[in-house]
């Protein structure tokens, strides 16, 4: 049954736009059904806002089902808030209590520069897929489904690391701002499949490269993973590295007899 | 003379439908071998845009960039990879008959045209079903990881309103992953420069010149500015409007301004009024609700839907007897039972609330209960099943459907109408087309589980590719106006006039109250039951709330940066014009078929009444130059290959 949370203290971080220096703004929630969202709060706080003639928060959002990963923010320092393997669009105010202060921040990630408020530009998950986070296949060609069995293991390991959303908690949560964990979810999607090992060695090797253009490094501290809200394991850094490894200093040749 | 042969009479502009001569099953190859082809060479002098990027944006971006064509695909997210694809939970149908249970391409076709009530086009959806085998060995080797059995060939499940198992997924996150494949080959073409990428970015206008479509005008929502991209052909691929409810299972962003724009500039809009309700939804908790969730239909197959007999029941679920329940679609369609189709059940689920016997604090919904599965089958095995629904449930209600039974409800899920497009999927503007959800072409009065994903793809990869080709053949080395033309300069004019009247109105409510309140009136009188009463109400209400979001919106911030306030506004505003015309399409059309309810025309049992005499035709709806005076053409519909039946589900 629902009820009423009173007094919540939001302070949230206003940025006009990129190059402007942000800052912390407080509002006050005096009530709000611990039955809606995290977002729909901040929906019923803009309204208000609107309708006193002030600027809504701006923040990324889309699906509002966990799928989609538009959503972001860092809620009370946490990626996606409190609660784990949950996004930010599917937390509710449930977890929290009346008289609590929330801090909401973007994602802070040198790769993820502010648009605005808590909106990022997360466009360098981009171009590490377009380096080689795809198995080359056009349209047109494809031989019959069942002709490529896949064990069912394999498949089902494919399937836990493809399902990432993009959502770059791993990143925020990162003291280094390190993609590893997005980067090596791809890898290990498509590295694990047949339909992946033509392309296997020149796909780690070009995505690890354009990770490294963009992010940090990657220290093994594992944040990454406990923020990650579909709860991808960080093996899939460790398969990333093995692979990368192998295709530096292998012979092509040799690894493709293998 | 029947009303449809009326109404075609009275045309203002013949609507070809382009269907090739031949036997259904010999058209698409027919029209394959007949058509005009652009030589590779020649491939690269045409440019073709293509907005939205989910299904089927990003395969026929992906595609039309492989063949050769410059591409330029424009997305209003932040990345190709988020549209609302994404959120497709159950799976994709493909008539592979690898269970060898009877399936065929005929039977897929069959089955689809049945599922949509007789009111689809035939020759559209057998070429539907007919590609779908290839869609599902297309994805299988750009790695997309479908469920296996433990040979390791691919494994199927069934889906309401079939009889085979047809239905290849992933998880219960099939939309995830096939989007993320036609994401994958988008990007490799945005790496190898074949494609240009314009994210948050979202059109606001088609740009027609001499009778042809031209361009895009379009908005950059980081800096507002509004500029023009000229093309030689468009596609819209820009999904459903279902958004028009307010609350639905689409995401926040979706909207109908692409499809509508394109319908203010000569795009005829075909049966706006076919909506789809989905029946297992979790219930509106409060006022402040911003969107509904969707919970898998895989759920009936184990679940029970009950209410109490008796509405002043208030006890807990448990603590009701067997005897003062009411098991309503196991007593009402025993054939079917708690798997009877989306329309059936929604409308059912319905009447037991509006009769009083809704359950839940605010008794708006129903028990879909597992109990009996549980002891039946143990926990573990249902939690093997629909663990992770379960966890989702809980997290958005709080309750423990181990426990105490889920409550559901139905909701606004997929809209069948759309733009009108002829075999080719190219509107009525030459050089337009429209694809996926955004088009009225293959899912008729109501949409089967699993055909969602089957016809973006089909769409994207398998046929436009084939059918722009054939467009563009003809216009080699013809000159073509570019954005300095005067009727571009005009139409970012128009908009920015638009977007600067959202904030100098000056009112005092924000965009989202008139959403809300819109909302409320289509889905009272343009919702799961209509009435000509009811929606001659709405034709009264929503001019007269139209008039009030244009003296009293409340837009703050500027148009020269990010201002999401202003977007919405606009989508609101397309919103409220296309809603007239729903509800105008639904008052004229005097029968009831799928997802269209008229209560007027139901059978003795309460079922829909067709009437194919008068109303097996298409609605194709002309822009009269003000949202309340729409002009009606017809495309007959003609079966040949198969016999208008009345559907049955008992």
């Amino acid at each position: 049954m629902s009820n009423v949370l009173t007094n919540i203290t939001l302070r949230i971080w206003r940025q006009a736009g990129p190059a402007v220096a942000g800052r912390f703004e407080t509002h006050v929630v005096d009530e709000i059904t611990d039955e809606a969202s995290f977002l729909e709060m901040l929906d019923i706080l803009n309204d208000r806002l609107v309708t006193e003639g002030k600027e809504a928060v701006v923040f990324d959002h889309d699906c509002r089902e966990g799928i989609c990963g538009t959503c972001s923010l860092m809620i009370d320092g946490q990626a996606h808030g409190p609660q784990r393997g949950t996004t930010t669009c599917q937390l509710h105010m449930r977890r929290f209590k009346s008289g609590d202060t929330i801090t909401i921040e973007p994602w802070r990630a040198s790769a993820f520069p502010i648009i605005k408020d808590l909106m990022v530009d997360r466009s360098a998950f981009d171009r590490v897929i377009e380096s080689g986070g795809f198995i080359t296949a056009e349209t047109g060609g494809a031989p019959d489904a069942n002709l490529i069995p896949v064990p069912k293991p394999v498949s089902d390991a494919a399937m836990d690391s493809a399902a990432c959303i993009g959502c770059g908690a791993c990143v925020a949560a990162c003291p280094n701002g390190a993609a590893n964990l997005f980067t090596g979810a791809k890898i290990a999607h498509l590295n694990r499949l047949p339909q992946g090992q033509a392309e296997r060695w020149g796909r780690v090797e070009s995505m690890v490269e354009t990770m490294d253009e963009h992010f940090g490094s990657c220290t093994n501290h594992g944040e990454c993973e406990a923020a990650c809200p579909k709860e991808i394991s960080i093996d899939v850094i460790a398969l990333m590295n093995k692979d990368y490894r192998k295709a530096k200093f292998a012979s092509r040749k040799d690894l493709a007899r293998q | 003379m029947s009303l449809t042969e009326e109404l075609l009479a009275q045309n203002t502009l013949s609507l070809d439908s382009k269907i090739p001569a031949g036997s259904v099953e010999t058209k698409w190859d027919a029209y394959k071998s007949d058509m005009r082809l652009v030589n590779p060479n020649n491939k690269r002098k045409f440019k073709v845009i293509v907005v939205g990027t989910g299904l089927a944006g990003a395969s026929a971006a992906a595609t039309l960039a492989e063949l050769g064509y410059q591409v330029d695909a424009f997305t209003f997210h932040d990345s190709a990879r988020r549209a609302h694809s994404i959120a497709a939970q159950g799976g994709i149908n493909a008539a592979k008959n690898y269970k060898g249970d009877g399936d065929s391409v005929h039977r897929l076709f069959y089955d689809t045209i049945k599922g949509g009530d007789f009111r689809s086009r035939e020759a559209n959806v057998y070429r539907l079903a007919q590609v779908s085998v290839n869609i599902i060995d297309q994805m299988v080797s750009q790695g997309v990881p479908f469920a296996r059995e433990y040979g390791g060939l691919l494994d199927n499940r069934s889906f309401g309103g079939a009889q085979v198992s047809r239905t290849f997924y992933a998880r219960g996150q099939t939309g995830q992953q096939l989007l993320l494949g036609a994401y994958q080959q988008f990007s490799r073409q945005v790496g190898l420069g074949g494609i240009r990428l314009f994210n948050r970015t979202e059109l606001v206008d088609v740009v027609v010149v001499d009778g042809r479509a031209a361009g895009i005008v379009v908005r950059d929502l980081m800096t507002g500015e509004i500029s023009s991209h000229s093309a030689h052909a468009v596609v819209l691929a820009t999904g459903g409007y279902g958004n028009v409810f307010f609350l639905s299972t689409n995401a926040m962003a979706s909207n109908v301004t692409a499809a509508w724009r394109a319908h203010r500039r000569g795009a005829f809009f075909a049966n706006p009024c076919y909506t789809q309700i989905h029946p297992t939804c979790i219930p509106q908790s409060d006022e402040s609700q911003s969107k509904l969730t969707l919970m898998s239909e895989s759920l009936r197959n184990d679940g029970r839907v009950w209410v109490p007999v008796n509405p002043d029941d208030n006890r807990p679920a448990d603590q009701i007897p067997e005897g003062e329940r009411d098991y309503y679609l196991e007593r009402l369609y025993p054939s079917f039972g708690n798997l009877a189709p989306r329309d059936i059940s929604s409308r059912a689920a319905k009447r037991a609330v509006d009769r009083g016997q809704g359950v839940g604090p605010k008794k708006n919904g129903v028990y879909l209960d597992f109990s009996d599965a549980i002891s039946r089958l143990g926990r573990d095995v249902v939690e093997e099943r629909y663990g992770n629904l379960f966890e989702m449930y809980e997290r958005i209600s709080g309750e423990n459907p181990y426990d105490v039974p889920m409550r559901i409800y139905p909701a606004t899920h997929y809209t069948m109408g759309g733009l009108w497009v002829d075999y080719e999927l190219q509107t009525t503007i030459p050089g337009l087309y429209a694809a996926g959800e955004a088009n009225f072409s293959d899912h008729g009065a109501n949409r089967l589980g699993a055909s969602a994903l089957m016809q973006g793809l089909a769409d994207g990869y398998f046929v436009l590719p084939y059918t722009i080709g054939n467009g563009l053949a003809p216009l080699l080395n013809k000159p073509m106006p570019g954005t300095d033309h005067p009727a571009f300069k005009a139409a970012e004019q128009e908009a920015r006039e638009r977007f600067q009247g959202y904030l100098d109105s000056r009112g005092t409510k924000p965009p989202d109250h008139f959403h809300r309140e819109l909302g409320k009136i289509i889905w009272e009188y343009c919702g799961m039951e209509r009435t000509q009463q009811g929606l001659e109400k709405a034709l009264s209400e929503i001019p007269a709330l139209y008039a009030e979001f244009k003296t009293d919106l409340r837009v703050t911030g500027d148009s020269s940066s990010l201002n999401q306030t202003l977007e919405k506004a606009g989508r609101i505003d397309d919103f409220f014009q296309l809603g007239m015309l729903m509800c105008r399409d639904a008052l004229d059309r005097n029968e009831s078929c799928g997802g269209h309810f008229r209560s007027e025309y139901q059978t003795d049992d309460g079922e829909a009444e067709r009437d194919d005499e008068n109303f097996a035709h298409v609605s194709a709806w002309q822009w009269g130059g003000d949202p309340m005076k729409p002009v009606l053409n017809v495309e007959p519909l003609e079966f040949e290959a198969v016999h208008l039946a009345t559907r049955s589900y008992k």
